[in-house]
């Protein structure tokens, strides 16, 4: 049962075809990885989603029109967007704040999760004395303790160093397998997206569309070094094909 | 607490070495005045040496304590004053764009006009009273503060109001959440630059013509041929304007707690 469903989503700027047909879905408890060059499209997409921009074609949560944006989504976005003047504490609690709890409840509410984020220690500090990969973590806690139905995350680790990428990325596979999110996730990074992922869609260079879609049958927990086992590198290859070697698409197509 | 008392020293020493410069600068240029104004010829009357205006100002401590007292009351009142109305019209501004349109260009306009001409005008209206330096005050500070908080709005990080929309916060909440704290520099650096203006603005008022302030005792000093007791109350102006600008930076340092922790890195942050 799928939970979100895009049917043949368009969106341009002004004159700037930027997503040209975005048809997808994301079932419960899924993590779907949305994987495409920079300036494809891809965040493009999220501000369609949570409603910070409206375009063309259909979009359903739970067979239902998506209408309300505030309501379905977790978002977080490609920088960390954490608030420089606010503690690490209370950049975690900003959403349920946003919702109205109250900000002794809020904090008791994030507090049990600092220990699983790697942040305990860190409650009283301010953004700019974290190092990226912690920043990155206080970004993920705010997002997922607003317990909506699915979170949207925007190059998670587009900004960090390759090591820090990598232990994040491991990390974030654990904490799925323990919770189980509706996650789509945005990236560039083949491996990220193989390693994290249920499904891939492949997106073309702009205006977007999706080129094809991709299993991940590798079993969980994945094993990072496994990443050069005989079936990830196939589908890494063909990934990288599709990417590197764009079929000419017969469409209206102005460049 | 041991940690502070071992950090004060290094503190003191290091704002010591900061202000050095400073303090050579302006001693090296009062060191060549007096020489100047000791061997030049030139009649103390004309040009007095820095250690006669101290002198006189030490003299004359009384008065110029006596005229600073109201400068400095409309200097803060007409502030205060131009700050509210400038944070005002920067909410409306940054709620209604149009009105962005309509008011920049009568702001800008304020701002061309000649303070030598307006303030005996401003006077004339609103007679020796307070209100005229008010005015004055507020027509110098108003648009430089207006100008730094609308720009401060506007270098809110867009995702940061992008994830609060998703959150579900609605307009008001996001400016209050991410574009008032967003603005807090900008804001600041208005302040120090507007704070200076204010005390020139106070002092022009009182020039065109006040029952008491620096302005008129300057006015006073320099018809009475005292170029001694003018150069004393513009020491008191600087004096005023020092202090003005240090509480801003004061205020600045205690608004804004996390631009400090930045720059000097707690003990156990800083680790991945
Ligand atoms: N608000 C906007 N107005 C005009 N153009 C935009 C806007 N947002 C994004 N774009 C354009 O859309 C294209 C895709 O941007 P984006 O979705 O951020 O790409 P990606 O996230 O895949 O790197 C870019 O060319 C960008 O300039
Ligand atoms: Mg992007």
């Amino acid at each position: 049962m799928s939970r979100l469903e895009l049917r043949h989503v368009r969106k341009a700027f002004g004159g700037l075809d930027v997503l040209a047909d975005i048809s997808l879905s994301v079932g419960a408890g899924e993590f779907v990885s949305i994987l495409g060059p920079s300036g494809a499209g891809k965040s493009t997409l999220f501000q369609l989603l949570t409603g910070a921009e409206h375009g063309a074609g259909e979009m359903f949560f739970d067979g239902a029109p998506l209408d309300d944006h505030g309501r379905h989504f977790a978002f977080m976005p490609q920088r960390d967007a954490l608030m420089p003047w606010r503690r690490i504490i209370d950049n975690t609690t900003l959403g349920l704040e946003v919702q109205g709890v109250g900000r002794k409840a809020a904090r008791a509410r994030v507090a049990p999760l600092f220990a699983e984020f790697g942040l305990v220690g860190f409650e009283r500090h301010f953004p700019a004395q974290l190092s990226g990969g912690m920043r990155q973590r206080a970004a993920l806690l705010r997002t997922v303790v607003q317990e909506r139905d699915m979170l949207l995350l925007d190059e998670p680790f587009g900004a960090l160093d390759a090591l820090t990428r990598a232990a994040l990325q491991r990390w974030l596979e654990q904490m799925w397998r323990h919770h189980r999110w509706t996650a789509l996730l945005i990236t560039h990074d083949v491996r990220e997206a193989l390693y994290l992922s249920d499904r891939i869609y492949v997106l073309s260079a702009r205006p977007a569309r999706i080129v094809r879609e991709i299993k991940v049958p590798l079993p969980r927990p994945r094993d990072p070094t496994a990443a050069a086992a005989p079936l990830a590198s196939a589908l890494e290859a063909e990934i990288l094909d599709i990417l590197l070697n764009p079929q000419p698409f017969k469409g209206h197509d102005d460049d | 607490m041991l940690a502070s008392s071992s950090t004060r020293p290094r503190r003191v020493a290091g704002f010591l070495a900061k202000s050095a410069p400073a303090v050579i600068s302006v001693g090296l240029l009062l060191v060549t005045w007096e020489l100047y104004a000791n061997h030049s010829g030139i009649k103390p009357t004309i040009l007095p040496a820095p250690s006669r205006v101290l002198e006189q100002a030490i003299l004359n401590r009384g008065a110029l304590i006596d005229n600073a007292i109201p400068t400095i009351r409309a200097t803060l009142l007409g502030f205060a004053c131009s700050l509210s109305a400038a944070f005002v019209f920067s909410v409306l501004v940054d709620f209604f764009q149009p009105l962005r349109r309509a008011l920049f260009p009568v702001f800008i306009v304020s701002q061309t006009l000649p303070l030598v001409a307006i303030a005996p005008l401003v006077v004339l209206w609103f007679g020796f009273g307070l209100a005229p330096k008010i005015l004055l005050v507020a027509l110098v500070t108003f648009f430089p503060m207006l100008v730094a908080l609308v720009q401060g709005y506007e270098a809110t990080e867009a995702e940061i109001g992008q994830m609060l929309r998703a959150m579900g916060a609605g307009r008001w909440r996001v400016f209050v959440l991410a574009r008032l704290p967003s603005a807090l520099p900008y804001f600041f650096a208005g302040l120090r630059i507007s704070i200076t203006y204010a005390v020139v603005g106070a002092i022009f008022a009182e020039y065109a013509g006040a029952a008491k302030g620096l302005g008129i005792y300057m006015l006073n000093a320099k018809n009475n041929f005292r170029p001694d007791l003018v150069l004393a109350a513009v020491a008191v102006s600087a004096v005023l304007t020092l202090v003005l600008f240090g509480l801003t930076v004061l205020l600045q340092r205690i608004a804004m707690p996390w631009e400090r922790v930045g720059r000097e890195p707690s003990g156990k942050g800083r680790r991945g």
